[in-house]
């Protein structure tokens, strides 16, 4: 692996440093023409706090002045782009928030004026969309953190969720459309992790072969068994909302975080429990041992290849749960390439995240983010193509992997075979 | 080094003639083992392996004995549409095969360069709208300018398209895998809204307008028969890439890049400036790809246009040891299978789909040569193994 931070001179860092101050800049000065020059003036934008289903206490909505808020986010656009070019910034991150901040309330403040934009419904919406690709992020973490890269979780998500689906229409039950899509995200993880570690082909490879067979093996059994009998194949129905007692009821919060499906629950309990292991247990250190320094692993007695069988296919039903959450978590059926590309997203919240489980969760709400903002400014009717706004969660990660992954430090011997 | 000279000179060439051999064996026992897999998952969906494989092969080169009775009737009474409806397969057949070189061709150049383009896919369909666009937009020039016009078009805007995830590799260490997939979807949603809104033509469907004359690709039979020039083209570009890769300096900096970057950049090499070089010249032949597809064939562009070539090109590449002239023979291949699985979709109702497993498994095996060589028995010769690709340096 050639090493990124050699590509990283001081020359290099003043220029990324001038290169964010310019942009920060220009950014409040588009703010400024975009969108405070075509608000009008005295109108109000309403962020709705109440979600109309929900169990929590109501409470008033936010009413904020447009253009004054508008203004308010391209004068701190050029505040900081100017302060950065003056003093410098050292947290990329913070720079990348402030642009995304500034950017997403103006954004927000303009397209919503003079109408009301339920921002719990909002921020609900990106948990839930944030599911798939956090669960994608930790597959990644747990399997790259013994220095195991699979790039195969959108195979292994496609195909776990169509044996969801099939399995929960077939038994009529979802619980066991829930396990079969774990022990399938198991299997096809442990094909990887047999591939790579005893045949030592290379990863990138190996997961790309995968993600071709998953989506050659769901289209096929799409096209010629479920297309033909959905009803008795392709129609479970989908997880119930939870309501979990007293906390649903607390406002904003209560309806984002306390009423969803088990997935969702599954997948929070997840993050916490992924935190704990990896740092926290034996089998953690040696985990992170096996990622950075095999060979000094192997010496101290840790089986390297046991460990990494362990992680990669534990990886692979983290990534069968978020399968499933595509089919018997959302829609209840299953359609051809339905993860679009979330697999991959789930890969570049790892790295935001900094191969750490918090942080990989972090950074998929982004993503969920980015992914129910374009929903939502569909339904405002903003005028702008609905294509470009689909464009949006692709076009941040891109921006996130070019700004943060310099200096995200993968486990060092990520991607390299080990051999006795 | 204790050995004397003369027996390890022989060792040497008793190595490099085995390894010819399994250089071509394992890649013909890959092909094999993934049509044997892909007869088990027909017939266990419940489908008849003769009939499925029947339809492949003959649609992929036509029957002999209409071949004969063709030519039979050609000779007798100088009546040539016997003859071309026995072709038609065959040609076809090449028709599908002339994107896969070119999209092959890109992915190779990557790998040689230790870069790995998925973005295919989407330097395609940008190239091929590019290419439909100035062939359809811009009127009364003659031919033989504006049909290389629209081929360039088509090379440029793949070649900006993949040139914008060497740049960000190259500059800030962002992954080209993670990246050339983004550059996909971000292509394909820009294709919906060019082909829904500014380029769609009159009419209810979201296709472009057909490019003008002056810019198709000559064909070299009478309609229905779609072989064209594009296929000249590619096989002359293949040679190119060759010439290029092994007889050029800068052919042999990439090559070194790929083969190990430290080295290379100790020796003077610049790195940054051949990764943002191999991803726009790799766009530029998936540009290219597209354009052949869209002036020599289809003459216009529809949704789903791209469809599956991204992934192709990769198992390409590997089929091919990302040898120009590997990719060719692999190209030549795939051509026939896609075409023949249209037919055996059409005829024996299996999903066309079943391709892409047996492409997948195919570059499992390609990938791990020891499945191949433990499943058939075949003695290990070590050699030296390509680097592909390189975690998230």
């Amino acid at each position: 692996m050639t090493n990124t931070k050699t590509l990283i001179t001081p020359a290099s860092a003043k220029r990324a440093q001038i290169l964010y101050g310019v942009v920060l800049i220009v950014l409040g000065l588009l703010i400024y023409l975009l969108f405070v020059r075509t608000t009008e003036a005295g109108v109000t934008t309403t962020f709705g706090l109440n979600l109309a289903n929900a169990q929590a206490i109501k409470v008033p909505d936010l009413v904020v002045p447009a253009q004054a808020t508008v203004l308010a986010m391209a004068a701190i656009a050029i505040f900081v782009g100017a302060y950065q070019l003056a003093r410098g910034i050292p947290s990329t991150s913070t720079l990348i928030g402030v642009i995304a901040v500034t950017f997403i309330i103006a954004f927000l403040t303009w397209s919503a004026q003079d109408k009301s934009f339920s921002l719990t419904g909002m921020l609900s919406s990106s948990l839930v969309r944030a599911t798939p690709i956090a669960l994608a992020a930790l597959c990644g973490v747990i399997s790259e953190r013994s220095a195991v890269i699979n790039i195969g979780i959108e195979g292994i998500m496609l195909m776990a969720a169509q044996v969801a689906v099939v399995t929960a229409t077939v038994s009529g039950n979802l619980y066991v459309g829930l396990v079969s899509a774990i022990i399938v995200g198991g299997l096809v993880a442990a094909f990887h992790a047999y591939l790579v570690i005893h045949f030592k082909v290379d990863q990138t490879i190996s997961s790309v072969a995968i993600n071709i067979i998953g989506t050659g093996t769901t289209s096929f059994i799409s096209s010629r068994f479920l297309q033909k009998a959905t009803d008795t194949l392709n129609n479970s129905g989908t997880f119930p909302i939870i309501s979990i007692p007293v906390l649903s009821k607390i406002p904003v919060l209560g309806p984002v975080l306390f009423e969803n499906n088990i997935i969702v629950y599954l997948m929070l309990l997840l993050v916490v429990i992924m935190n704990i292991v990896i740092f926290y247990t034996p089998w953690g250190l040696r985990t992170r041992a096996v990622g950075e320094h095999p060979k000094a692993a192997d010496t101290l007695g840790v089986n390297v290849y046991l460990v990494r069988y362990v992680n990669v296919i534990i990886g692979g039903m983290i990534a069968g749960l978020g399968g499933a959450y595509f089919t018997i978590g959302s829609v209840g059926r299953f359609d051809e390439v339905m993860t679009s590309g979330k697999g991959f997203i789930g890969m570049a919240a790892m790295i935001f995240g900094k191969w750490n489980p918090i942080g990989a969760f972090t950074s998929s709400l982004i993503f969920g983010f980015a992914d129910s903002l374009q929903v939502k400014l569909q339904i405002l009717k903003v005028p702008i193509p609905s294509e470009f706004l689909l464009m949006a969660p692709y076009i941040v990660t891109m921006i996130i992997l070019t700004g943060v992954v310099g200096r995200a430090i993968p486990p060092a011997a990520d991607g390299k075979p080990y051999e006795k | 080094m204790s050995e004397t000279v003369s027996p390890k000179k022989t060792k040497q060439e008793h190595e490099r003639s085995t390894s010819l051999r399994q250089e071509l064996l394992i890649p013909s026992l890959a092909v094999i083992s993934g049509l044997i897999i892909g007869a088990i998952i027909i017939a266990v969906s419940g489908a008849s392996v003769v009939d499925a494989y029947g339809a492949l092969f003959k649609g992929s080169f036509g029957s002999l004995s209409e071949f004969i009775a063709g030519i039979k009737s050609f000779t007798a009474t100088g009546d040539q549409t016997e003859l071309l409806k026995a072709i038609y397969p065959f040609t076809e057949s090449l028709v599908a095969a002339t994107p896969y070189i070119l999209a092959g061709l890109s992915v190779a150049i990557g790998f040689r360069c230790g870069l790995f383009n998925i973005g295919a896919e989407g330097q395609l369909l940008i190239g091929s709208l590019c290419a439909v666009f100035v062939g359809y937009s811009v009127k009364s020039l003659p031919a033989f300018i504006h049909l290389p016009l629209s081929l360039l078009a088509g090379a440029a805007g793949g070649a900006v398209w993949g040139m914008v995830p060497g740049y960000l590799k190259a500059r800030f260490g962002a992954h080209e895998v993670v990246n050339t997939i983004m550059m996909n979807w971000i292509a394909f949603r820009l294709s919906d809204w060019l082909l829904s809104g500014p380029m769609k033509s009159p009419g209810f469907r979201p296709v472009t307008q057909n490019v003008l004359a002056t810019a198709e690709l000559p064909r070299f039979f009478a309609a229905p028969l779609r072989f064209n020039w594009g296929f000249v083209i590619a096989l002359i570009v293949a040679y190119g890439v060759y010439w290029f890769l092994f007889k050029t300096t800068l052919g042999f900096e990439i090559r070194s890049v790929g083969a190990n970057p430290d080295a290379a950049k100790y020796a003077g090499m610049n790195i940054i400036r051949n990764f943002v070089f191999v991803m726009a010249l790799a766009g530029g032949l998936a540009g290219l790809a597209g354009a052949t597809q869209v002036l020599g064939v289809d003459h216009w562009v529809g949704q789903g246009f791209s469809a599956g070539y991204g992934f192709d090109a990769i198992a390409l590449a590997l089929l091919g040891k990302s040898h120009p002239f590997g990719v060719v023979l692999a190209a030549l291949l795939f051509g026939f299978l896609r075409s023949g699985a249209t037919d055996m979709q059409s005829m024996a109702g299996i999903p066309i789909d079943i391709i892409s497993i047996i492409q997948g498994l195919i570059i499992v095996f390609i990938a791990a040569p020891d499945i191949i060589r433990w499943i058939y028995r075949i003695r290990t010769a070590k050699k030296d193994e390509m680097v592909l690709t390189r975690g998230w340096g």
